[in-house]
């Protein structure tokens, strides 16, 4: 097997027998870069002399006989709305293109602390608005299963990377299920932490009350290493919990005995394509045959959650995209004569269509006369969808969904942005809720990966690991790999 | 109908962007789509439903007040589009 | 003619002397280099996010409690949305719908009454960075600079209920609340500085109306003499605005202090709508009986408290006490010279007198007056004791402002003793009422001023240092014989 299409653990066995060296495994990968990211284009930037450099220390270290941490020396790609100091982060977006940051985001600081390798920053939806990552100014990334095919959004560049074997690992940001429906799309797993998990400082704000930074990995125990990593306090970020960090690859047993699985039904209505639902269906055999115990399960405001998140998450936005102006840093309009013009001039030429009309939507409801209407309102909403949950944990310890309704589809398909939205059904109430949520691969449709989605109760990362790692290990999606076909 | 093309003007106005002429009625039309569908929205009773801006029950998250040396003035100013002075230079202020 | 009552509500904003800034921590040291105290937060960098200072919550408790507000046990913090290149963000971080403090006052003395002024509310948030403009102005510049020291340092702002009726009773509540600003130690309000900014809602209503008129904001109030001239300026113009049958606009004006009047500010944009909306970054603020309780405690004898207690155990008038203590340095500079002599109204006097006027005349405040408050009331001493007359301590003041030497050893030095002694003084008397007979007939016709005169003489006679009360009543009983 290439070393590109190895897991994290593997190639620290690898690395800690001396098997194989860190330069070796980042050139290998950055070989496999060169062959196909022509047709993947899941990179903005790439950082092979500062990525080889890192190597080469690793492997000093590991030749001196210390001891390395479990993600050292092991290349991984960090989306594009990342904070990596020095190294510029663009977010898919001519407002930044140029754009090199002066500080490091919480989560690089600590991966460097671990002495990992950045390969490079990924492709995403711009700003994170997106679910194909067609929304990228840059590029469009293309699905390695499908090449005519979106790898999803907003996390596509990172999720297709993986799947292409373009890294080892990868992070990704979900705000509506940025990580998780792209995870789904490209036969990966992909985990949102509960909300305060990770800290955000260093993450470019989309929607301050739903945005998490998480792992896109080739398998369960990789999310487990990543989340170690990752999670934490961070004084940076008050909305940061102090909650303790758990080992999370303790959790990886193989035993769901009796562990209740809880089935909303309003996640598997007509919405959902027909051969997503099989598979899903044939997802909870496996979890019974192996000993879990089905609950049925509804959530009845599920149906509020699509529009209620597209109330909250523009209006948040709005403000967070204030800030570019082109006074500081970003993109400037030169020809524009008074501040005001070159503020407007700025921002319609720096911003994408789909930038654009969720910041005027978010305007719009924060505007005097409609907060109540509307802003208020769906901060009730949020209230009744978060108790929804709660009540639903009351009679289960898991939720089972499709992640999302669709398989990953053509690229350009040309739908309107209402029912691109209506497709997150499935994700947005798990970040409206602030709970834990992870993806990963349980069937095919069409040729294309179907993923399957467990919602964990607040901090309950390791039930969903446990769940997530013993169906893995009972089956075999993680090991399948994509052809880099169509086209 | 609920908004105008005269209403997406000013809340473009409002959000520094201009809509071009030639997307504007998309854009309106794409609004009032969304708007429209945000209507499902009064049919919930939320009567005594408590807003939640926070999903987390933080409270009190307070650090001590010591100044540190943030950012050295050349960082600050390393992607100003232009500097003045050891300002970011910025047009005539007034429309 | 109709009478018109003039109604004004006072916006200050208080910048807190905090050493870190409000959400990251720079210093928040004034006067440096642009951009020398900045971070990747409060100059609005993608993914930067915002932590509270605690020292700016007590220090909004602290000062709420002192002017005796309903503290909030629960407050939190919204987005105050708007674009304008000094803000980083393009939106403020500010308290509107759960401030820290709601419904306090202060009392404020105006023509010897006691009126009671209302603060509707009290509220935490930033400040935002300078701009310096390449012209003269900000309407002749063609570019400006941005500078984000001053960026996220933090503010309370302190809003009145339209309680103040004139200029004066304005220029008052101000001082009042900069004293208890000073006092509670959370703002050192260098006006010029701009760390205490003052803007004045003026309208003007018919007396015995019900309902206040149409109100102007006006900005730009560099010190208290513009907030009184603008306020006076400013109910002139609405009333000729009214009476020539013209309405008056709500509005922002700017106060022009050269020209002496207010002038419109609106811009070809409708009136700012700010889309406040809860800050989602920032947690909210709960506050429990024994953080309150600790910070009650904490305060130091107020302004109010200070007076009262310099009136009980010194004696003082309201009107002397009200200014001593308006300054902490000057009631702390009070208690000092107090606590040397016997006489507090006496020291009270100078201070409110030639002290007064030295600190006028040079511009700098009692922190940098020559003369140490153990000498000033050692000189009062001397007067009370009849050592000094009154009129000669002026030389030694002005001696002392000179080199602050101890006043027993200046008059000895100038040998401005004043004389006492029954036998010096008898011969000095008679020596003047002989060489006077003009005085003597004057006053047996009924003249009194002619005690006047001979006193006048003797007064030459010993350069000012005859005890002129003893010299008095020796002429008199002298004449009369």
């Amino acid at each position: 097997m290439e070393l590109y299409r190895g897991t994290i653990h593997e190639l620290h066995e690898k690395l800690v027998k001396k098997e194989i060296s860190s330069v070796e495994l980042t050139n290998n990968v950055y070989d496999r870069i060169a062959a196909v990211e022509d047709k993947v284009k899941a990179y903005i930037t790439l950082d092979k002399e500062n990525a080889l450099a890192q190597a080469a220390k690793v492997d000093e270290k590991i030749a001196k006989g210390e001891t390395i941490k479990p993600l050292a020396g092991i290349p991984g790609a960090i989306k594009d709305n990342i904070s990596t100091k020095g190294l510029k982060t663009t977010c898919a977006s001519h407002m930044l293109e140029n754009f090199i940051p002066i500080y490091d985001a919480h989560v690089i600081e600590n991966l460097r602390k671990d002495d990992t390798i950045f390969l490079g920053k990924t492709n995403m939806d711009e700003f994170a608005m997106g679910s194909t990552t067609e929304t990228s100014y840059m590029q469009v990334t293309h699905n390695p299963w499908n090449l005519d095919r979106v790898p999803g959004g907003s996390s596509g560049g990172s999720a297709a990377a993986i799947a292409a074997g373009e890294t080892i690992w990868a992070l990704g940001s979900d705000t509506g299920g940025s990580i998780r429906q792209p995870a789904s799309f490209n036969g990966c797993v992909g985990i949102k932490p509960t909300y305060g998990r990770v800290s955000r400082y260093g993450c470019v704000a989309f929607a301050s009350s739903l945005d998490q930074i998480g792992p896109i990995t080739r398998d369960v125990t990789d999310a487990a290493l990543v989340l170690n990593n990752i999670c934490g306090l961070d004084p940076h970020d008050s909305t940061s919990l102090p909650a303790e960090v758990p080992d999370f690859t303790k959790a990886l047993r193989q035993d769901v005995k009796g562990l209740k699985i809880g089935i909303p039904k309003e996640y598997y209505g007509d919405g959902i394509d027909a051969k997503v639902k099989e598979q899903i269906h044939l997802a909870i055999e496996k979890y019974k045959e192996l000993g879990a115990e089905i609950v049925d399960i509804s959530l009845p405001h599920t149906e509020y959650a699509v529009i209620t998140y597209y109330i909250i998450a523009p209006a948040e936005a709005s403000a967070n995209l204030a800030r570019f102006d082109g006074v500081r840093y970003g993109y400037r309009n030169k020809q524009a004569t008074s501040a005001p013009e070159m503020t407007t001039a700025s921002r319609t030429e720096g911003f994408g269509a789909e930038v654009r009309r969720r910041i005027m939507l978010g305007t719009y409801v924060l505007s005097s006369g409609y907060y109540d209407a509307y802003y208020n309102k769906a901060m009730q909403i949020r209230t009744l969808i978060r108790n929804d949950f709660t009540e639903a944990f009351k009679k289960c310890d898991v939720l089972l969904t499709p992640t999302s309704p669709v398989v990953a589809y053509p690229v350009d398909g040309k739908m309107d942005p209402l029912t691109i939205y209506m497709l997150d059904v499935t994700t947005i109430p798990v970040n409206m809720a602030g709970l834990p949520g992870i993806s990963i691969p349980c069937g095919f449709a069409d040729g294309m990966p179907v993923g399957m989605q467990l919602i964990g109760k607040v901090l309950d990362e390791e039930t969903i690991l446990r769940a997530a790692y013993t169906f893995e290990q009972a089956t075999e999606f993680h090991k399948q790999v994509a052809a880099l076909g169509g086209k | 109908m609920k908004v105008t093309v005269k209403d997406v003007k000013h809340i473009a106005n409002l959000s520094r962007l201009t809509v071009s002429e030639h997307e504007i009625e998309k854009f309106t039309e794409q609004f009032n789509q969304i708007l429209d569908y945000a209507d499902i929205l009064q049919k919930v009773d939320t009567t005594g439903i408590e807003p939640t801006p926070y999903v987390l029950p933080l409270s009190n998250v307070l650090r001590e007040d010591v100044a540190v040396q943030g950012v050295s003035h050349e960082e600050a100013l390393k992607n100003a589009p232009e500097v003045h002075n050891g300002g970011f230079k910025v047009p005539r202020v007034l429309e | 003619m109709t009478e018109y009552t003039t109604v004004v509500g006072l916006e200050v904003h208080a910048e807190l002397k905090t050493k870190s800034k409000a959400f990251c921590s720079c210093s928040t040291a004034f006067g440096s280099e642009p951009n020398t105290h900045v971070c990747p937060v409060c100059l609005g960098m993608p993914g930067a996010l915002p932590v509270m200072n605690k020292e700016v919550v007590e220090f909004a408790l602290r000062f709420g409690l002192a002017v005796n507000c309903d503290i909030q046990k629960y407050s939190k913090y919204d987005r105050k949305n708007y674009f304008y290149p000094d803000l980083s963000k393009n939106y403020q971080i500010s308290q509107l719908y759960q401030p820290i403090c709601l419904g306090g006052h202060l009392d404020i003395q105006v023509d010897g009454k006691t009126k009671r002024i209302g603060i509707t509310r009290i509220h935490m948030e930033e400040d935002a960075g300078k701009l310096v403009h390449s012209g003269a102005t900000i309407s002749t510049s063609d570019s400006s600079a941005v500078d984000y020291n001053r960026a996220g340092v933090p503010l309370i702002e302190i809003v009145s209920e339209p309680d103040m009726r004139n200029a004066t009773e304005a220029r008052a509540y101000m001082e009042k609340l900069k004293s208890y600003l000073e006092y509670t130690d959370v703002c050192d309000c260098k006006m010029q500085e701009g760390s205490l900014r003052c803007d004045a809602n003026i309208s003007v209503m018919p007396e015995g109306a019900k309902e206040f008129g149409t109100r102007a904001e006006i900005k730009n109030l560099n010190s208290f003499r513009a907030l009184e001239r603008a306020i006076d300026y400013e109910v002139q113009r609405q009333i000729e605005l009214i009476e020539d049958g013209g309405h008056v606009v709500q509005e922002t004006r700017t106060w022009d202090d050269a020209q002496g009047m207010t002038f419109s500010m609106r811009s070809k944009e409708e009136a700012h709508d700010y889309r406040y909306f809860p800050e989602p970054d920032l947690v909210p603020i709960i506050l429990d009986d024994a953080w309150i309780e600790r910070s009650r405690k904490s305060l130091p004898e107020l302004p109010d408290a200070r007076k009262a207690r310099l009136m009980k155990d010194k004696g003082l008038q309201e009107y002397d006490a009200e200014l001593i203590v308006s300054s902490k340095k000057m009631a702390n500079y009070f208690d000092a010279a107090a606590a040397e002599s016997t006489d507090a109204k006496g020291v009270a006097n100078w201070m409110l007198g030639d002290v007064s006027a030295y600190l006028n005349n040079e511009g700098v405040e009692i922190d940098k007056f020559p003369i140490s408050p153990k000498h000033l009331g050692e000189m009062v001493n001397l007067i009370n004791k009849g050592v000094l007359s009154s009129k000669l301590a002026k030389k030694v003041f002005a001696e002392m402002l000179k080199a602050d030497k101890a006043p027993a050893a200046l008059v000895k030095e100038l040998g401005l003793e004043q004389v006492s002694d029954t036998g010096a003084l008898q011969a000095m008397v008679d020596e003047v009422v002989a060489a006077n007979p003009q005085s003597v007939a004057d006053f047996k016709a009924g003249k009194d001023r002619a005690v006047g005169f001979l006193v006048g003489q003797i007064m030459k006679k010993s350069r000012g240092k005859a005890n002129p009360s003893m010299v008095n009543e020796m002429i008199v009983k002298k004449l009369k014989e």
